[in-house]
């Protein structure tokens, strides 16, 4: 038999949305960061395994990436944290005016990036073929403009709804709450990925 | 007068006069709220029950079919494709055990072979072993913790469809004769450009990226069910250890996934575009595959085995009518083990060739991770030893799996140090040994678990009879099956090796093996006639015919599309078997739209009301564009450049409000 209730509480004037630990979609955004940062992370054991292999790093009669697209492309990313932060704090304050204005900002900074990217393929000096240095530096570099891309779309859709009278919805904002967590694991993920295409070579 | 306002809010500048009409937008849809109709004392029973059917219900059709997102059929999916793919598997194993009935047997030449014992060990690991236990969590979790969905439900239906679409890629190939033959692990350099030319090593990688996107999203599902949408008061203290189990393992999914993830998509890039990573003319190694791979394969036995002693916890607490002995410890071995399961994983490269260190180490981490395991063993024996067992059939096959697992695990420890290993590496010891382990440690307990909730599936008992004559043949037919390989392997027979030449004393181990196959494979068919026969003739089931004390039991078998007409409140660990006549039960979400409640992760405090998502086809069209995009790029690089668009177009409207107007409260339309 189905057993009859017993009636407790009543939690009809519980919110419909939160933001950080309590939002459902919080905790999804987490669980996929944290895929993302084991694939990165078994990536850079990957590096290390390789270089392990070679006398010098680059391999010798290899030149190290040419510094000013990934130095200029870190600069950028590292400055876009400071309106990622003032849309996060909108979207915390239910500002949709302010995000209506930030959004289009970071989806700017991101292409500006992608483009910025596109010149490090070219500055790497080696092509994937070439021999095991040349395929994980490029994977590395290919990682994160994966990252980067998917984070840009993201942004892009999410801007778009927020012209629509949706963006006043406090699950929207939630939405550009979390998107704003995202970019900053993107570039903080950056730092590693610089560090070991640009600098480890030079060491 | 009305005039002089509209001029006024006209001569606005256009940012006030947004803000006043988002001000009076807020007023008139907080007026609406008002009249939202609630679960409560005023709306109960069958006026409540036929309102919240007619929400949740999925659209008819083979359109609803395709757009639904409510896990109890996308649980039921899973676990149906997943069985059929075992019976896939198994008749691959009896085409092996008819070659080598008999020595130097002509029946399957060598390349069939190979592209045999390939299916057969993808088959189980990819599509079988992992899907099942994930379907059945996806059933039962939601229920379990007394919600009416899983988290992310339209994530979970494109979890399935990628699942389906890589095994029919695998299946279909292999049907074509382009099936991978290069091992279910596909070493490299074998798998790589130079020695598996033509796209069989392709297929099977590309088969690798669908079931790990889908076993990934299925993860994050239920991580996040388990974490937010658990009753009010069960906190995690008190969660069931099926839950914490399935907790445990999509933890561990989420961490071992990307390692093949990773090695795969590289050992395709090294196939498709030339780069190097395995190729050692050009320094990479073919060893990084080795531990990448194993990095994920050694996480991947556990994260098969984790869910399965969840269901023994389960069973053995409903069958010995008393909570599992030292629940804490029990919970603490879950987590250890699946924290051990990581530090293991190059016990699979022994005979690589390690520095000496390496081999102390590796071999003191895999004898250490039988310790949590040993501990669990005997919380159960002592559950057993204190309560009153009753030997029905899911009881019956948590006897046989400790049995079977026990012996398993013993020679788990002893293949675990290094000059036995070397030894055995690659001989029928070893078969047995995961065999053991694997069926033993896995296949036992979900034999045992689908009968247990297969009247809450289906509202119908098994047959007991029947039940108990399977599991008899499951138990003889097992052990006539692989203890015999032990004995091959100590002889020197190695393994994926199509035939052995006679006089060597192989012929009575192997011809045992073969006949037991058999029997096995009769079992299993029994177990299906069993579950089909049942469908129809079975005895009716009451909401809880075992007398368990989880909340699954607490709705009606088949439970509703909403699962409870109210949620549930725990009081105490063995809800069902504390409650005196009355559920306890929290009101006030809302009928005419689909809502859950979310609580806090640890003390699961009422939180956040959560409006689920409507059927949707879009996770399945999703899933279509991406596996054209992971088909495609078999051929052709730029099959990922220009895929994104599709996928991206597909993904977006997956997202994207269906009216782009406010609600009085959140809907996901």
């Amino acid at each position: 038999m189905i057993l009859e209730p017993r009636f407790t509480d009543d939690v009809s004037d519980l919110p419909t949305h939160k933001f950080g630990p309590s939002s459902l979609t919080w905790w999804g955004v987490l669980g996929y960061m944290v895929i993302e940062g084991a694939a990165f992370a078994l990536a850079f054991a990957a590096y290390f395994f390789l270089m392990g292999h070679e006398q010098g790093w680059p391999p010798e009669g290899r030149a190290a990436p040419d510094m000013l697209a990934g130095t200029i492309f870190t600069i950028v990313i590292l400055l876009s944290e400071y309106p990622n932060t003032l849309a996060k704090r909108a979207a915390r304050a239910g500002d949709v005016a302010a995000i209506r204005i930030l959004l289009p900002v970071m989806v700017a900074i991101g292409a500006v990036l992608l483009v910025i990217r596109g010149f490090e393929f070219n500055s790497l000096n080696c092509r994937w073929t070439d021999d095991a240095y040349s395929s994980i530096i490029w994977a590395l570099l290919l990682l994160h403009t994966g990252h980067i891309l998917t984070d840009w779309l993201d942004t892009v859709v999410l801007a778009g709804l927020m012209f629509t009278p949706v963006a006043y919805e406090g699950r929207r904002q939630v939405d550009v709450d979390e998107n704003s967590m995202y970019w900053r694991y993107v570039w903080l993920l950056w730092i590693p990925i610089y560090a070991m295409i640009y600098w480890v070579p030079r060491l | 007068m009305t005039d002089v306002r509209a001029d006024s809010f006209d001569a606005m500048p256009a940012e006030e006069r947004e803000r006043i009409r988002v001000e009076e937008e807020n007023r008139r849809l907080a007026q609406e709220r008002k009249k939202i109709a609630r679960d409560g004392p005023k709306l109960r029973g069958a006026k409540l029950e036929a309102r919240l059917e007619a929400t949740w219900r999925r659209p008819p059709g083979i359109i609803g079919w395709l757009a639904t997102v409510d896990h109890k059929e996308i649980g039921r999916r899973y676990i149906i494709t997943a069985l059929l793919f075992l019976a896939l598997g198994g008749v691959l194993a009896l085409a092996m055990r008819l070659q080598l009935a008999r020595p130097d047997s002509a029946l399957i030449g060598a390349e069939r072979y190979n592209q045999i014992f390939t299916m057969h060990g993808s088959t189980m690991m990819f599509l079988f072993a992992v899907p099942v236990m994930e379907g059945v969590g996806v059933y039962i979790i939601p229920l379990m913790l007394g919600t009416r969905s899983t988290a992310f439900p339209r994530l979970n239906a494109f979890s399935y469809f990628m699942y389906l679409f890589g095994g029919l890629l695998l299946w279909v190939a292999f049907v074509l004769n382009i099936g991978p033959d290069v091992g279910w692990f596909a070493y490299t350099p074998l798998s790589g450009p130079q020695f598996s030319p033509g796209k069989r090593a392709d297929i099977w990688a590309q088969m690798i990226t669908f079931t790990e996107v889908s076993a990934l999203a299925a993860a994050v599902v239920l991580v996040c069910t388990i974490l937010k949408a658990r009753a009010p008061g069960m906190t995690l203290a008190r969660m069931p250890l099926f839950a914490w189990a399935m907790l445990v393992q999509a933890v561990m999914i989420i961490f071992a996934m990307p390692a093949i993830a990773l090695c795969s998509s590289m050992l395709i890039s090294d196939r498709l575009i030339g780069t190097n990573f395995y190729n050692a003319a050009e320094h990479g190694d073919a060893l990084l595959w080795q531990h990448l791979f194993w990095f994920f394969g050694h996480p991947e036995v556990y994260i098969i085995f984790i869910p399965a002693t969840g269901f023994v916890s389960m069973i053995t607490e409903t069958f010995c009518r008393r909570p599992v002995f030292a629940h804490a410890v029990v919970v603490l071995a879950l987590i250890s083990t699946g924290i051990l399961a990581f530090g293991l994983w190059v016990h699979h490269m022994f005979a690589t060739g390690l520095p000496r260190v390496g081999y102390s180490f590796y071999t003191a981490a895999s004898m250490s991770v039988s310790i949590p395991t040993g501990l669990q063993i005997f919380c159960w024996l002592a559950t057993m030893w204190d309560g009153r067992p009753r030997f029905q059939v899911p009881m019956l096959y948590v006897v046989g799996f400790i049995i079977t697992f026990v012996i398993g695990g013993l020679t788990g420890v002893m293949v675990a140090a290094v000059p036995l290993d070397l030894q055995l590496h690659d001989t029928y010891f070893v078969v047995a040994h995961f065999h053991y382990v694997l069926i033993g440690g896995a296949v036992f307990p979900l034999l045992g678990v689908l009968t247990y909730w297969y009247p809450k599936i289906t509202g119908r008992m098994m047959s007991e009879t029947l039940g108990k004559i399977t599991f008899w043949l499951t138990f003889i037919g097992f052990h006539m099956t692989f203890f015999p390989m032990h004995w091959s392997g100590l002889l020197g027979m190695p393994r994926r090796v199509y035939t052995y030449p006679a006089g060597l004393g192989l012929e009575v181990p192997n011809l045992i093996s073969s006949i037991g196959a058999f029997v096995l494979a009769t079992a299993v068919l029994l177990f299906v006639l069993n579950g089909l026969f049942s469908l129809y003739r079975g005895a009716i089931a009451t909401p809880n015919p075992w007398g368990a004390s989880t909340l699954e039991w607490a709705t009606s078998s088949p439970p509703p599309v909403y699962n409870f007409a109210h949620i549930p409140v725990v009081e105490s660990d063995t809800p069902l078997w504390d409650v005196e006549g009355e559920l306890p039960v929290v009101t006030g979400l809302r009928v005419d739209e689909k809502e859950t409640l979310l609580t806090t992760v640890v003390a699961a405090t009422p939180d956040v009301r959560e409006p689920i998502p409507a059927a949707s086809l879009w996770p399945f069209i999703s899933a279509i564009a991406v596996g054209i995009v992971f088909i495609a790029s078999i051929f052709s690089p730029w099959a990922l450049a220009v895929g994104v668009i599709p996928c991206a177009i597909a993904l977006t409207a997956w997202f994207w409000p269906k009216e782009l107007k406010r609600h009085p409260e959140p809907v996901i339309s």
